[in-house]
Order: C-alpha cells, then sequence, then structure tokens
C-alpha cells in the first residue's frame, strides 16, 4: 500500500504571480488522485514541489508522515513519470528500469530479475536489451512506468504522461495504467488537463484554477454536482441559465435554500430531452424554444434550440433511429425537459466559494 | 491536343526538369572540389618530395630525424605541450561550458559571446598581451614583487609553462563551443530523473551527464589537441626558444635546408601523429551515440 500525502498551507510565487495560493490537500495511502486544470493553474507547480524539483515559499509536504519539503529529490524516494519519458538514452530499456535500484546499492543478478519482472509488469517481457530509440512512443512510456514502480517508491508523481500519444493508444494505456494502479495499489498523483483521462481513471479528482484548489470530489460527483461555475464550465459542455428566469414553483422545486447572491441552473447537453410543445414530464423542468439547427456527428445527435433571452442552448441525443425518429424540423417550436435529480446549481460570480 | 499527347507532353516536361535540377547540384559541388584539388595536390606533392634527396629516391629525411636526437626530444615536446594544454583546456571548459548551459537562455547567448571576444582578435595581439603579462618585468612578476610575495621575478614567459598558459587561454573556444553545442541537446530532464530516482550531484553527473556529453567533449579535446600539435606562432614568441615544437622545426628545415624534404618529411610525421590520434578518438566517440529522442 503506498503512503498517505499530506500537504499544509503550501504557497509558491514567482514575483507577483501566485502559482500556488496556500493549498492544503490529503492524499489516502493508495489513492489515485488527478489534479486536473489549465495551464497555468498550478497543478504542474504542485507536482514539482512533491517531487523536489521547485522549492515552495512555505508550507509543509509531508509522505506516510515524514516532512519532505526539505529533501532534495535524490532522497525522497517518489517515482516520477515525466511527460517526455525521460529516459536515458545510453541506456536499454532494462538498464533504465535498474538504474534506481544501481543506486540503491541492490546486487546486479537481483536488480536485473528486478527489472525484468518490472518490464513484464507493464508488459514488455523480453524488452530489456532493447535501445531506447528502438522503442514506439507507447513502448517508451511502459519502461517509464515500470522505472518509475521498479524500486517501491513510497508515492507516485505523473506528469501528463499520455499526452504525446495518439488517441488510441492514449485510451489503452489509461485503462492499463488503471489496472497497473489497481495491481499494486501505489499512491499515485497524476497531472492532466485532458478531463476525460481525468475523470476515466481517478479515485478522486482535484480541480485546479488560479493556483487553488476550486474543487475536490470523485469523478462522478465533479461532474454531476460542481461546486463552482469554473468547475461546471471547464468539466465537459455545460451551459447556465439564471435561477431567476425559472417559475417560483420550479425554484423551489431545485433549490429550496437558494437565498443571497444570483445562482445559475447548470445544464449538461446530455442531460436534456426533448418534449411537445406544451406537454409536462413528470419530476422535470422545461424551458420552451425553437429548433435552430440540426447537427449528426456519428455517435450523437446535436439539437440546437433558441431559447428566449438566452443565446442558443443544444440537445445531446444518442444517435439511434428511435431518438431521431420524430425530432421536429427546423424552426419548428419544441419543449426542453429536464429531470430534476439532474439539475446542478452554482454561485454566479466568483469561482470559488 | 489529345489526352494522350498531353500525357506525353507533360512526361517529358517532367523528364527535364528532373534533370536540369540534377545538374543543378552537382554545380554546387564544384567549390568543394576545387578546394579538395587545391589541398591535396600540394599535400600530394609535399609527401612525395619528402622521399627524395639531391634528386634521388632516398629515405635520408627520414634517417636525418633517427640520426640526430633532438627531433625525438621536439615530438617529445610537442605531444607533452598539447596534453598538458587539452588537459588543462578541458578541465577549465568543461565547467565554463556547463555554467553556460545552465544559464537562461538570454545570459548564455551573452556568455557565449565572452567565449567568442578572444576569436575576433588577433592571434598575435592575444600572443603579445600574454608576454607583457608574463614576461620578467611584465604585470604578474611586478606585482607580486609589489605586495612581497616574491624576491626574484618568476620566470613565466619564454618556457613551458607561460607557453601552455598562453595556448589554454587561445584553445578555450575551441573547445567550449562543440561541448556546449552537445549539452544543449540534452533535455534537463533526464538530470530531473536522475535525481528523482534517487542519484546525488555526482552520480547524476557521472551516470547521465557525461555519458550524453561525450560526443562534444572528444569532439573538443580532439579539435584542441590536433590544433595543437601544429602550433606554431605562440610557442615561438611565449616560449622564447625555450619550447621547441615540430611547426618551428620545420620552419627552420624550410630555411635551413636548400631542399624542402627535411620539412615536408617531418610534415609527414605531423600528419600520422594526427591520425594516430584521431582513429581511436572518431572509434570511441562513433561507439557512443549521441544523446537523442528519450
Amino acid at each position: 500500500m503506498g503512503a498517505a500525502i499530506e500537504i499544509n498551507q503550501l504557497r509558491k510565487t514567482y514575483g507577483h504571480l501566485v502559482a500556488l495560493d496556500s493549498i492544503s490537500l490529503t492524499v489516502a495511502g493508495g489513492e489515485f488522485l488527478t489534479l486536473l486544470g489549465p495551464s497555468g493553474s498550478g497543478k504542474t507547480t504542485l507536482l514539482m514541489c512533491l517531487a523536489g524539483f521547485t522549492r515552495p515559499d512555505q508550507g509543509s509536504i509531508k509522505v506516510g508522515g515524514a516532512e519532505i519539503s526539505v529533501l532534495p529529490p535524490n532522497r525522497r524516494n517518489i517515482g516520477m513519470v515525466f511527460q517526455n519519458y525521460a529516459l536515458f538514452p545510453h541506456m536499454t530499456a532494462g538498464e533504465n528500469v535498474a538504474y534506481p535500484l544501481k543506486l540503491r546499492g541492490v546486487s546486479r543478478s537481483e536488480r536485473e530479475q528486478r527489472a525484468r519482472a518490472a518490464l513484464d509488469g507493464v508488459r514488455l517481457p523480453g524488452m530489456e536489451h532493447r535501445r531506447i530509440d528502438q522503442l514506439s512512443g507507447g513502448q517508451r512510456q511502459r519502461v517509464a512506468f515500470a522505472r518509475a514502480l521498479v524500486f517501491d517508491p513510497a508515492i507516485i508523481l505523473m506528469d501528463e504522461p499520455l499526452s504525446a500519444l495518439d488517441k488510441k493508444l492514449r485510451e489503452r494505456m489509461q485503462v492499463e495504467l488503471r489496472q497497473l494502479h489497481a495491481r499494486l495499489s501505489q499512491t499515485i498523483v497524476y497531472v492532466t488537463h485532458d478531463q476525460t483521462e481525468a475523470l476515466t481513471m481517478s479515485d478522486r479528482v482535484a480541480v485546479m484554477n488560479g493556483g487553488a484548489i476550486e474543487q475536490i470530489a470523485a469523478p462522478q460527483e465533479i461532474y454531476e454536482r460542481p461546486a463552482t461555475r469554473f468547475v461546471a464550465d471547464f468539466i465537459g459542455d455545460s451551459f447556465f441559465i439564471p435561477l431567476g428566469r425559472l417559475s417560483a414553483g420550479e425554484r423551489e422545486k431545485l433549490a429550496p435554500a437558494a437565498k443571497g447572491g444570483e445562482r445559475l441552473l447548470v445544464v449538461r447537453p446530455e442531460k436534456l430531452d426533448l418534449a411537445a410543445p406544451g406537454q409536462n414530464l413528470e419530476d422535470c423542468i422545461h424551458f420552451d424554444g425553437t429548433i435552430e439547427d440540426l447537427m449528426y456527428q456519428g455517435d450523437s445527435l446535436l439539437v440546437f434550440v433558441s431559447l428566449p433571452g438566452q443565446e442558443r442552448v443544444h440537445v445531446k441525443l444518442a444517435a439511434r433511429s428511435a431518438a431521431q425518429r420524430g425530432i421536429p424540423a427546423k424552426g419548428s417550436p419544441i419543449r426542453l425537459a429536464l429531470h430534476h435529480a439532474d439539475a446542478a446549481i452554482v454561485d454566479s460570480g466568483g469561482s470559488r466559494p | 491536343m489529345t489526352q494522350r499527347a498531353e500525357a506525353d507532353w507533360t512526361a517529358a516536361s517532367f523528364v527535364r526538369l528532373a534533370r536540369r535540377e540534377r545538374a543543378t547540384r552537382y554545380l554546387l559541388l564544384l567549390p568543394g572540389l576545387l578546394l579538395v584539388a587545391l589541398l591535396l595536390a600540394p599535400f600530394l606533392w609535399l609527401s612525395v618530395s619528402s622521399f627524395f634527396s639531391e634528386g634521388e629516391l632516398s629515405l635520408k629525411n627520414y634517417q636525418l630525424m633517427l640520426d640526430n636526437p633532438s627531433y625525438a626530444t621536439i615530438l617529445l615536446t610537442t605531444f607533452e605541450l598539447s596534453a598538458v594544454v587539452t588537459l588543462v583546456v578541458t578541465l577549465l571548459g568543461y565547467p565554463t561550458a556547463y555554467f553556460i548551459w545552465l544559464l537562461p537562455s538570454r545570459w548564455a547567448a551573452i556568455a557565449l559571446g565572452c567565449v567568442a571576444i578572444p576569436f575576433w582578435t588577433s592571434l598575435l595581439v592575444r600572443t603579445y598581451a600574454w608576454l607583457v603579462v608574463l614576461q620578467r618585468r611584465g604585470l604578474i612578476n611586478t606585482w607580486l614583487e609589489a605586495i612581497g610575495v616574491i624576491d626574484h621575478p618568476l620566470r613565466l614567459a619564454n618556457s613551458f609553462l607561460g607557453t601552455s598558459i598562453g595556448m589554454v587561454h587561445i584553445m578555450l573556444p575551441f573547445f567550449i563551443f562543440p561541448l556546449y553545442a552537445s549539452l544543449r541537446m540534452i533535455d534537463t530532464n533526464l538530470l530531473r530523473a536522475a535525481s528523482g530516482l534517487g542519484a546525488g550531484a555526482a552520480r547524476s553527473f557521472f551516470d547521465v551527464m557525461l555519458p550524453l556529453s561525450l560526443p562534444g567533449l572528444l569532439a573538443g579535446m580532439l579539435l584542441t589537441f590536433v590544433l595543437c600539435l601544429g602550433f606554431y606562432i605562440t610557442p615561438q614568441l611565449l616560449g622564447g626558444g625555450n619550447v621547441n615544437t615540430i611547426s618551428m622545426r620545420i620552419f627552420q628545415n624550410v630555411s635551413t635546408y636548400p631542399e624542402l624534404g627535411p620539412a615536408s618529411s617531418l610534415g609527414v610525421i605531423l600528419l600520422l601523429a594526427v591520425v594516430v590520434v584521431l582513429l581511436p578518438m572518431t572509434w570511441l566517440a562513433s561507439r557512443r551515440r549521441g544523446p537523442r529522442g528519450g
């Protein structure tokens, strides 16, 4: 089981730029936590502070209960996977994987055997004598994983390790990485700007913005119950409807405690249903509008609808023939229905609560 | 035109265009060929003339070197000087190149400019400048005497030491530039990776940095060594007659003997010496692959 991480009031500034704004965060032993955010949100700075390549201004980082923020990188016992793999080009795959063991004084025969086992573990059996430039991108990535795992580090850090791979391979590696994590139950902190990757692989996702954590929760909660407008906007497709536009009855049903500042209803395109004008679906709130355009996307169909007093929104329907049957033509009036349970509400203004 | 005729006509044009492109490419080769011819011809003529003495084919010129023990001393001095200078240049140049590599790119450009400035100054001027600094009544001796460190002036100029100092200064850019080019190709994440995996500063230098910079290091050392072997001006001026190198003897032989033979045989020896050094080094450099991919 991997070690737990405790980050307390971690702050890092570059001149006037606040890269990390007093971050506090705990990661349970064996947890897969993803730091997700746009570039400049501080996710990489946080990872580099954990690895020891960036020195924070203040704050503490504990791994397995021990303070590591004052230790140099080589004494932190952390496995790191870099975005560009950072494999040593003058060593073979096997030598790369065995290198951390060599540094720890493991005997030659034992480190060869452990390097082989680690390469087997990332499904690269018999590849230990390959030169790095003889390996494909996906294979290099696996060698990098093996090298980060082989010395049984306290925690593992990954800096956008799949971003250089093409889409198909990336999706396969996501599944493999998840399986690897399930098998080894290592603590993994993973940085990405790819929301699908974050939602697919993580136990929890920390959405970062402007050097702070907007929300930290399980993937489903992040998506279904975004805490802030930023999170709702950054993750997935969404549009916002001011609660003031709804009828008092609907508002009461959705957000009984809604008071104070202006609040917004978060609507995801795939959560909407089409209904005939005037038709009321059970437990739903409704919006009347006009169909503006239809867009076929292979696996789905987008229906663009203009609502009065609102820029146009779209509904995403699974592209089954049954679903497409009976969709009115462009220009027809239409009614959109959103189930209460699918409604999320955020504050309109500031990003963080 | 019919479609068929049109197709034939375009096909013929393509062939013509391809031929013209090929011809242009060969034209680019001409200056190179001219250079090779101008270099090769005198070289061959000199090599051949080293095997002639008084109009007859003989090994007399080479015999001369074996008979006169001063030639062995000269050869030894030349190699010793070159080796010492190369060693010192490496020890001074590697940290310098490494330091420049660590600088942000704007500062690195300025630092490289500083390395290059001596390059733009005449070799002769720089050597005389060292003479001013190192001679008996030069800057260093005057200062050291003034602050009472020494009673008698040190023998800095007109010596092996002075020659080495002057040559190190002149050779440094030749070493730093190829090494820096090699360092530039190293991904800094590799050093981070080594450190993250548990390597301290020294380990990551010897396990990662040094092997990856080896092509540039060897190229710089080779360039320095080979240039030193044939150096003339600096040993002549700063050696003050106490440091005799092959190139100086070649000059003496040209002016002493009526024939070019005794001088050109030394030239052949110098060339062979360069080849002897060059071959194992290039072999070593080619065995080690440069920093690629990663």
